[in-house]
Formats: structure tokens, sequence, C-alpha cells
């Protein structure tokens, strides 16, 4: 016996630091206990930052690595850098809260980390049980950290419809993958791709390949597998929600775009059509439903809906251009989502948070700063330029259009019209309302921060985008070029 | 297509024959057991004395977590059989990859530990 066949682990070395660092964590916080949250709090975000390094000095092109279960190019890393992001952002800005609400407990940056390890995972999978591997790392993690705050009957029965849903959609997703794998005799995204093109599609993939879809519309929450999503939000702990809005969804569809575009090249005809529907059902259905809520965070939730129909527009497009429009779409929603996030975190009175819109009434007297960042993060996820938002929806109903998909790109841009709607509502309820009572001041200073920079970023995107651009089109360019792969052990 | 599929003939047949015994065992005492109800066989089973509560009551959370505990570690034994069995094939990266494994869960032990999951009161 010799140490023979230890498999590259370079192409996985940004998970191998998540998983690493966060059991190291998971000791220290268990050894020092419950005070410390914001130590390990700081070192869930040092181990963000290590590992987006790690992201970042990954090569240029594509690699493959544990016999092609895992596969690293520049549109994993763009993801990967996008997620870690996100999951940072979201340590940040619960700790004060948590200390606030008394949930100072150290699991939650433990959790956070574990989720994101699966995301990683995710974004990089090449084979249906790497998919599935990280899938459920994910999902088990959101399902604790849903329900955090364990005394509140609305977080725990929150985790629990997550749970519940969530396992039926891991259920559907796994149903398609033996479908697939029992058609196609193989897991691994290309050898599939090569099964679906030989000799016509059989109908046992395409039946797989639909339920593989429904599995992964259900964890971007897109409609008609959006029902858990505004329970869910509302019931999370606020900081949670922020981090369900944005990491785990930029991870779905990651996720998505490398399913479709890795194992069915061929089939874009077939799932074309069901990803052009799910995106139209969620864009109308997040314009409408949203009208109604009083509550913020449904609000959110529902307005998170109608974004993610609108990313798919990118998806459905089936080009490179449509991904490149998918990943410029994700990064601006991520830091817009961040922003508007830390304004709801501002809701805070004496008694506690205030979830009603209402509550803002008259907020541009009381606090003009907050309420002219909270409007223009109104006004971006409304997609009014020059803001941030716009851009984002102008690259994905462009790509859309030059796919020749005009009724998709009407639909959308009409439901973007009546989204408005709701979201300039909120910016009259701050500006021309009546003063409600006023907010606690002190917003916690890692809060502010990350207010401060997203609202940056959202206000002059304008000024100069090349680069984020750029970065978007070498990612889209190495997933759907076929580039040749360097194949490790 | 065909020989893939006959390899999982028995698979149908052992299928079928565990139903047909299933239903076969849920059927004939309809037919041929005696029934003679009384008081005695009708109430909830208790050990050694009159049944005095209802079955269905509440339970502490803590059987749970045990349980849920216990269920790791029995997994864990699940896999060393096999792997213990297969040493000789796996080699060095199969003994490793058992050994992160355990490192896992030790870790994980570890803090159940501290947290006092393991204590009763």
């Amino acid at each position: 016996m010799e140490i023979a066949n230890l498999p590259d682990l370079g192409p996985i070395a940004s998970e191998l630091t998540l998983a690493i660092g966060g059991m190291a964590l998971l000791l220290l916080g268990a050894f020092r206990g419950d005070g410390a949250l914001r130590l390990v709090g700081y070192g869930a975000v040092l181990l963000f930052g290590l590992a987006a390094v790690l992201v970042i000095g990954q090569p240029n092109e594509t690699v493959l690595g544990f016999h092609g279960a895992i596969i690293m190019d520049p549109f994993a890393k763009f993801m990967k850098v996008l997620i870690l992001i996100g999951s940072a952002v979201a340590v940040i800005m619960s700790l004060n809260y948590l200390e606030q609400e008394k949930l100072d407990r150290f699991e939650y940056p433990v959790l956070i980390v574990f989720a994101t390890l699966g995301m990683l995972m995710m974004v990089s999978a090449n084979d249906l049980l790497a998919l599935y591997m990280g899938l459920e790392l994910q999902s088990l993690a959101l399902y604790v950290v849903a329900s955090f705050n364990r005394d509140s009957l609305r977080s725990t029965e929150s985790g629990l419809k997550y749970f519940v849903l969530g396992a039926l959609a891991s259920g559907m997703l796994l149903y398609g993958s033996s479908l697939v794998y029992g058609f196609s005799g193989t897991t691994n995204f290309p050898s599939i791709a090569e099964a679906a093109t030989g000799h016509g599609m059989p109908l046992g993939i395409l039946f797989g390949m639909v339920f593989i879809l429904a599995g992964l519309a259900f964890k971007v929450s897109a409609v008609p597998f959006h029902m858990w999503t505004p329970d869910v939000y509302e019931g999370a702990p606020t900081p949670v929600t922020a981090f369900f809005a944005a990491a785990p969804k930029i991870a779905a569809i990651a996720l998505f775009i490398r399913v479709m575009m890795g194992a069915f090249p061929e089939a874009v005809a077939q799932w074309q059509q069901v990803v052009v529907f799910i995106s139209i059902a969620s864009m109308v259905l997040g314009a409408f439903a949203a009208i109604g809520q009083r509550n913020i965070k449904r609000l959110m939730a529902y307005s998170s809906i109608g974004h993610m129909g609108f990313a798919l527009v990118g998806l459905a497009s089936g080009t490179a251009q449509g991904i490149q429009g998918v990943l410029i779409y994700l990064s601006i929603y991520l830091v817009m989502n961040a922003g508007v996030f830390c304004c709801i975190l501002a809701m805070r009175r004496a008694e506690g948070m205030v979830e009603n819109i209402d509550e803002l009434a008259g907020l541009s007297k009381e606090r003009p700063v907050l309420a002219f960042v909270f409007a223009m993060f109104m006004f971006s996820l409304a997609g009014i330029p020059p803001l941030a938002g716009f851009f984002a929806k102008f690259y994905v109903f462009v790509a859309a259009i030059d796919a020749d998909l005009y009724a998709l790109s009407v639909i959308g841009v009409l439901s973007s019209v009546v989204g408005a709607f709701y979201y300039l509502r909120i910016v009259k309820i701050m500006f021309f309302d009546e003063p409600a009572e006023p907010f606690e001041v002190p917003l916690a200073r890692e809060v502010s921060i990350v207010l401060t920079l997203s609202s940056l970023f959202t206000i002059f995107f304008f000024v100069h985008p090349s680069t984020l651009i750029s970065l978007a089109t070498t990612a889209a360019a190495s997933l759907s070029s076929g580039a040749v792969a360097v194949v490790g052990h | 297509m065909e020989d893939l599929l006959l390899e999982y003939l028995p698979i149908i047949i052992f299928m079928g024959i565990s139903g047909i015994i299933g239903l076969v065992l849920l059927v004939i005492p309809y037919f041929a057991a005696p029934s003679k109800p009384d008081a005695a066989k009708l109430s909830a089973y208790e050990c050694g004395f009159n049944a005095f509560d209802d079955a269905r009551m509440k339970f502490d959370v803590r059987f749970y977590l045990v349980a849920i505990l216990f269920i790791i570690f029995d997994l864990e034994v699940a896999f060393l059989f096999p792997w213990a069995v297969s040493l000789g094939d796996v080699g060095m990266l199969g003994f490793w990859s058992m050994m992160v494994f355990l490192g896992v869960l030790t870790i994980g032990f570890t803090y159940e530990w501290k947290k006092g999951a393991l204590e009763w009161e």
C-alpha cells in the first residue's frame, strides 16, 4: 500500500478552507461558550475572505477534479466570489441584531459557513451526486438558521415549512436524477450531454430533466414553486432573511445554469420553454402579489421572486450573452439586497423591530439620509436609470431580444412597470406621509458601513460599469465555449 | 437495453414475492383467525398492571435528542464494517478518507459534549 491516487485538491482549495475553518470555529465556540459570537463571527468573515482569495487565485481556465465530478472555471470563480461576498455581508449585518435580540449564539456564523460551503460545492458541481451533496449541505444549514429564533413561533414555523417543502423539492430533484441516470447510465454532466445527443433525446432523460428543473426552481423560489418564500422570509430573523434573499439564490441560479448548459446543452429547445414559463410566471406574480403586502419582509419576498424571474430571462435566452446578463443581474441584485435589508434593520424602536411599511411614514423628516438611501434602493430595484438596477435588467432583456424572445421581453418590461408601483409607494410613504414615531437612532457601525458601500455602488455603478461587465463576459464565455478542459485526477 | 432490464429481473421478483407475502399475511387472519374480543384484549397494553392513561401522551423532547445522537454513531458503524472488510482493496486513500470522516464525527461529538447534550439534567 502506498499513498497513491490522492486526488488533486487544488480546485477545491476554497471549499477545504471553509470546511476545516468551519469545524475549527465550531470547536472554538464550544470551548469558549456563548459569549463567543463576535469572535466566531469575525472568524467566519475572515474565512470567507481567505476563501475568496483562494478562488481568485485559481487559474483562468477550466479545470476538472475528482474524476470530473468537480469543475472549476471562470464562471465558477465569478459565482463563488459573489456568494462569499453575500455570506460575509450577511454575517457582518447579523452580529448586532443577534446581540440585541438575545440570540447571540456562536452557532449562527458556523451554520452560515457550512451553508456557504454547500453553495460553493453547488457552483462547482459537474456531476449529479456532487450537485446533490452541495445542495443538501446548503439546505440543511439553512433550515436551522431559518428557525434560529427558536422561542418565536413564527421563526420555528418558517424553519419547519422550509424544511418540509425543501425535502419535497429535494425528492423531486433526486427522482429526476435517478431517471437521468437510468436512461443515460452516467451522473457526469458532459457524459449526460453526450447520451442526450447521440440518437435523439430519450423520453426518460427529458422527464428527468423536467423533474430536476422543478427541484431547482424550488431552490430559486420561482413560480410555481414559490409558496414557501413569503412565510419563510417573514418568520426568519431579519438578517437571516437578508442572507436567504442573496447568497443561496445566487448559488441556485448558478446550479440552474450549470445543469442546463452543462448537462443538457443540446436540449435548449426543450428546457427553454419551461424556463420561459417560470420566468414569466415569477415576474408577473412578483409584481402583482407584492402590491397587497404591508409587511416589508413579505414584500421583499415577492420582490425576490420577481427578481429571480428577471434573472431567468437571461438563462431563457440560452446564449453566452444571456448568461452574462444573469451574472451582471445577480451581482447588482446582491448589492441592492444587502442595502435594502440594512435599511430594514434600521426599522427599530425601543420595543423592538417593526416590519409594517406604514411605520416608515415620514422617515424623510426624521432621518433624511436614511430615507434618501432607502428611496434610491427602491428606485434601483424598480429598475429606474441611472441606478444599478436599470443596468441589471437592461442586459438580460437585450439578451432575450437578441434570442428572439419578444413575448418574454415585453411581459418582463410590463411587469417591471407594475412592480415599480409598490417600490414607489414605499418612497411615497417615507417622503409624503405624516411622520410616525421615530426609529431608534444609532445604526450599528458595521451595518452602516455595509449600507454606505452598497448605496455608493448602486448610485455610482453607471460611472464605471466596464469592470463588472468584462468579468461577466469572461465567465459566461467559459461556460458555453466548450473550452478544452484540463483533466486532473 | 434488454440485458440491462433483465439484470433487474430478480429485484422485480423479490418485490412481487414480498408484496404477496405481506398481503397474504394481512388477509388470511380475516378468514382463518378466531376473533373473540374482550375488554382485556382491546385495551392498551401495559406490562404488569391495568392501563391507566392514554397511550398518546407528550413526552420529553430530550428522547429525540438522544435518538438523533445515537443515529449518527449507528451510521458510523454501518460505514465502518464494509470499510474494515475491504481495507485491503481501498488502500491508503480509503484508509485516510475514513480517518477524515471519523475526525469530522469526533468534532461533532466534542461539540455536543461541550454543549451538554449528553447530560439528562
